[in-house]
């Protein structure tokens, strides 16, 4: 289970973008967070996979409290989540080639990269595609790859940020497919940030609106 | 090569007063340094009459932006172009124009273009503000604050955020400040290219339905994008392009509702949304650096047969060898 536990955060400690937000995502549930433009859900989703740290509240996994972010959240923890956003050019290191790119996370963690190829293959990259780097492939190409390095460690929770704010409806439907696949023979849980409410609802077993997260 | 005779059914071109834009075989390849070639942009024909919207829609990488860049001259060097593309009653041809003409006449003036990543297109050192006003004063004459507030309202980018750099803009304010710019000298044609990315439903609404007022007054505007529901809430026609060729050019209305789309890959696209089957069309799409010979289709196509071995004709508004065609 993944807590949110009355989370204020931003980057202006007088002016928070979240505040006191509470949010559940039980074991292998996958939970829509819905809101408008510039709300803060992106604010949120860094908080839940320890990529920014919170004003105040907590963020507990599995029952254990969260004490670090980013690099010094322990190793265990920084790897229990696979994270994809919005804009995969942001993301990605234009030096590297997606072979690289997808196999970054198991490097990092001394793990064996042996792996990559069938990995690549759940996302629909075929082999030729792994030698290119970003600026050589489409957009809905480089958010595969990006998705394939969110999984490579095979994580707990997924949070996936706007993944496919910029793609079309078929390369959309293909990457969420993904996602469930990994969820389903996984039981890894999610959450999915983003502004369209009939996807969000269409992929996740709840949706909640960002408006009823702080009002409460 | 023929002329297409005609671009799909509807208003377009049977409007009196010319067309806005013309546009015929345009073709766009890239040289690579291997000395082969991305065929980004295949033999694309269609007219924007007075007043009309046509969205153009296609997977991630199928040459859509490079056909904008292609009208502006916008093209890095490598590209080459070939076709013409004539623009309004002089009949001034953007892909023969040289760059004096299309820097002093025609971009901002004649045909305007919202980029698909503002971010890169605002000038980083600058104010919106800054832009704003310089690009007012050069294009309207005016001076002053007023003119300023109005263009900003237009694409509903805040008041309060004008004086910040584009770096201090999120994404979805670095769109609004992108369209803001493009509006300004109410050019007869517009280029959206993906003008609502990063815009929640309500923005993409408000957004879109300003690109359409703009189309009033005989104007005419492309709009680019990946958002299906924008399209049919503001587009005239919509022309699917799939590998760099058009395949689809028909009225939106039978388009996003019945019959529907005839092309197998436009009716798979619309399949994948949300709200239909939610299912992905298989496979990828080929690389345009290695096209196959025939349709570029086929390999994901379920409904394929020998004839596909030989590129499709678009004929009444759909290039498949395995679609009915009402004959006119
Ligand atoms: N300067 C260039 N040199 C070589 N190839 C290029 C260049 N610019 C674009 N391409 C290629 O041309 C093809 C079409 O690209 P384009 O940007 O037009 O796609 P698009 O349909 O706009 O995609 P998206 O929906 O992701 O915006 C792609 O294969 C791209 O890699
Ligand atoms: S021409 Fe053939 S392969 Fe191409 S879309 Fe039509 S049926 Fe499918
Ligand atoms: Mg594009």
């Amino acid at each position: 289970m993944l807590e949110l536990r009355s989370v204020t955060a931003g980057y202006d400690r007088r002016a928070p973008v979240v505040r006191d937000v509470s949010l559940t995502v039980s074991a292998g549930e996958a939970v829509g967070l819905q809101g408008p433009s510039g709300c803060g859900k992106s604010t949120l989703a860094r908080v839940a996979a320890l990529l920014h740290r919170p004003d105040s509240g907590q963020v507990v996994l599995d029952g254990e409290t969260a004490r670090g972010w980013r690099h010094r959240a322990p190793r265990a923890q920084r790897t229990a989540f696979g994270v994809v956003f919005q804009q995969p050019r942001l993301s990605a290191d234009p030096r590297l080639p997606l072979a690289e790119l997808i196999a970054e996370p198991l490097r990092s963690n001394g793990r064996p990269t042996d792996g990559v190829r069938e990995l690549a293959e759940t996302v629909g990259l075929g082999a030729d595609l792994l030698g290119r780097r970003p600026h050589e492939v489409s957009d809905g190409q480089l958010q595969r790859a990006c998705l394939a390095r969110a999984l490579a460690l095979r994580p707990r929770w997924l949070v996936c940020d706007e993944m496919t704010a910029m793609l079309d409806a078929s390369t959309t439907a293909a990457l969420v497919g993904v996602v469930e696949a990994y969820r389903r023979e996984s039981g890894a849980g999610l959450l999915a940030v983003g502004h369209d409410r009939v996807l969000l609802e269409r992929w996740c077993d709840r949706t909640v609106g960002w408006a009823e997260l702080t009002s409460r | 090569m023929t002329p297409p005779t005609d671009s799909g059914s509807g208003p377009a071109g049977t409007v009196d007063g010319g067309t806005v834009l013309s546009v015929r075989d345009l073709s766009v390849r890239f040289r690579m340094r291997d000395g082969s070639y991305v065929r980004a942009v295949t033999e694309v024909s269609f007219d924007l009459a007075p007043g009309e919207c046509l969205a153009l829609v296609g997977e991630s990488g199928c040459g859509k932006s490079v056909l904008a860049s292609a009208l502006l001259g916008l093209l890095p060097g490598n590209a080459s172009v070939a076709g013409s593309a004539l623009l309004g009653d002089d009949g001034l041809d953007l892909l023969a124009a040289d760059e004096r003409v299309l820097a002093r006449e025609v971009r901002g003036r004649r045909a305007g273009l919202v980029p698909q990543s503002p971010a890169a297109h605002l000038t980083p050192v600058r104010t919106v503000r800054s832009q704003l006003t310089e690009t007012v004063r050069e294009l309207t004459g005016a001076a002053g604050p007023a003119g300023v507030r109005a263009a900003a309202a237009r694409a509903a980018f805040p008041e309060d955020h004008l004086n910040r750099h584009p770096h201090q803009l999120s994404g979805g304010l670095a769109q609004r400040a992108a369209t803001a710019l493009a509006l300004v000298g109410d050019a007869p044609l517009l280029l959206a290219d993906e003008p609502t990315t990063g815009l929640d439903r309500d923005l993409v609404e408000r957004t879109v339905d300003e690109l359409r007022r703009h189309t009033s007054d005989h104007r005419a505007l492309l709009l680019i994008t990946h958002d299906l529901a924008a399209a049919g809430r503001i587009a005239d026609r919509v022309a699917v392009m799939y590998a760099g060729r058009l395949v689809e050019i028909t009225d939106a209305a039978g388009f996003f509702g019945a019959p529907g789309p005839r092309h197998p890959y436009a009716r798979g696209l619309l399949n994948a949304l949300p709200e239909r089957d939610f299912t992905p069309i298989p496979g990828m799409p080929p690389e345009l650096g290695a096209l196959p010979p025939g349709c570029a289709f086929a390999a994901r196509c379920d409904r394929a047969s020998g004839a596909c071995a030989a590129v499709p004709a678009l004929v009444s508004g759909v290039a498949c060898h395995h679609v009915e065609v009402a004959h006119a």
